[in-house]
């Protein structure tokens, strides 16, 4: 690993400023993801910021949605009553990231920061229109995720909170890979008065993604079967070691109509 | 270099460190508790997990200053005054859940987190889940969970250990 300064700040309003004064400077959430970064020297930044004093770990229910603070750790987020009583997916979905020791570090804020193209919470967030707090705006689900490693986020903004609006039912089925247990592919299907709203991790050349064709068919008919026969670009689709295009494609298809058996 | 202190074992320390050392180096090389293991240095391995402040966290995937302040619990603090093994340890002989023994100081301090984490009790299933951070390429886990499963009881005081 490079050296580094190391900072602490114990407000929002330092941490900003500590970011917006130095280009190199990077903020530190849960570092499960950036701290291996650093080590293989992917990264060298100046300072590293780290925003663990600024009292963002929490969960509340405020509005009919839930609120989760940007530092709150995955853990957390499983085990917590509130989640598991008003949104079941999302507890489900944060007790299944990782494993034990990187649910107990890793956060909602630092996730959805980093927007790794097979993480978990991106689904959630797209699928149930979540919105976006950070320290100087609100951004919409749909316009935050940019791509792959891509936010709607400034280098000097930091996310705060994640609003949740509570959907009539939603489930996540994730394929895992056996090693990483990121997801190879990732379903997150969400049920409002409104219509069903569909996201992918995983599977898309550009991270996290809505299908549309899947959404118009479950918004007719939240059934498995509603799902018959819809198919998946495969020239949108991410190819690896670990599954090709074609086979991405198949089990988006597979993947979703899991979630929506087990959404009930 | 930063100075920083925090409680090892139940002792305040404070070790000088640069911001860039992991707590697993400074457990290992400036503290010289090096029962704590590096294996695969990629947060995969779980050899090197601690408890900081009753939380199992890897300790090659933390800065020793994150850990400023903070409750630190290595293998070494396991065992009590008069020597003898904490219940996670004599179960993991007991049931010969070790073989080349590398892996086993992550992963008794994840079973004690796993364990303490379930008061209410703790399926083969979700032992088996609890430990998908720890690896371990001798036993094939079997006798691991055994020796989880055996632990339970006794650290929540339903069954006292058996005597030698």
């Amino acid at each position: 690993m490079y050296d580094f300064t190391y900072a602490k700040p114990a407000n929002i309003a330092d941490a900003v400023k500590t970011l917006a004064a130095d280009a190199e400077a990077k903020a530190l959430a849960g570092g499960m993801t950036f701290i291996p970064v650093l080590k293989q020297r992917l990264n060298k930044p100046s300072t590293v910021v780290d925003l663990s004093a600024l009292g963002l770990n929490y969960i509340k229910l405020e509005g009919g949605k839930l609120i989760v603070g940007a530092m709150t750790p995955h853990g957390t987020v499983a085990a917590s009553p509130e989640v598991k009583k008003a949104l079941p997916a999302l507890a489900e979905l944060a007790g299944n990231i990782g494993d034990r020791q990187v649910r107990y570090r890793g956060t909602i804020g630092g996730s959805l920061a980093n927007n790794d193209p097979s993480a978990c919470y991106p689904a959630a967030v797209l699928a149930l229109g979540a919105t976006i707090k950070t320290n100087t705006r609100t951004i919409a689900a749909d316009d935050y995720f940019q791509g792959m490693f891509t936010t709607a986020l400034n280098p000097d903004e930091i996310i705060t909170e994640v609003h949740f609006p509570l959907p009539e039912k939603a489930a996540y089925a994730k394929f895992a890979n056996p090693a990483s247990r990121y997801a190879m592919v990732g379903v997150f299907v969400a049920k409002f008065a409104s219509g069903v709203r569909v996201a992918i991790t995983g599977a898309g050349q550009n991270g996290v993604f809505r299908h549309a064709a899947f959404e118009a068919a479950l918004s007719k008919s939240f059934t498995p079967d509603a799902l018959n026969g819809i198919t998946t670009p495969v020239d949108e689709m991410n190819a690896d070691i670990h599954g090709s295009a074609p086979y991405r494609a198949h089990l988006v298809g597979v993947m979703a109509k899991r979630a929506v058996a087990a959404a009930g | 270099m930063a100075q920083i202190s925090l409680t090892v074992n139940g002792k305040t320390v404070s070790a000088d460190v640069e911001s860039r050392t992991l707590l697993v180096e400074m457990l290992r090389d400036k503290l010289h508790l090096t029962g704590t293991h590096v294996g695969c240095d990629t947060s995969q391995c779980g050899a090197c997990v601690v408890q900081v402040n009753g939380m199992s966290v890897k300790a090659c995937t933390m800065l020793a200053v994150q850990a400023e302040g903070a409750k630190v619990l290595t293998i070494e603090g396991l065992v009590n005054e008069d020597g003898s093994l904490h219940p996670m340890q004599e179960m993991f002989r007991e049931h010969h859940a070790l073989q080349c023994g590398y892996c086993t100081p992550g992963m008794v301090m994840s079973a004690i987190d796993l364990v303490n984490s379930h008061p209410e009790g703790l399926t083969e299933e979700q032992i088996r889940h609890g430990l998908e951070g720890n690896l371990c390429r001798c036993t094939g886990y079997h006798n691991i969970v055994k020796a989880i499963a055996a632990a339970w009881p006794i650290m929540h005081n339903k069954v006292p250990m058996a005597a030698e």
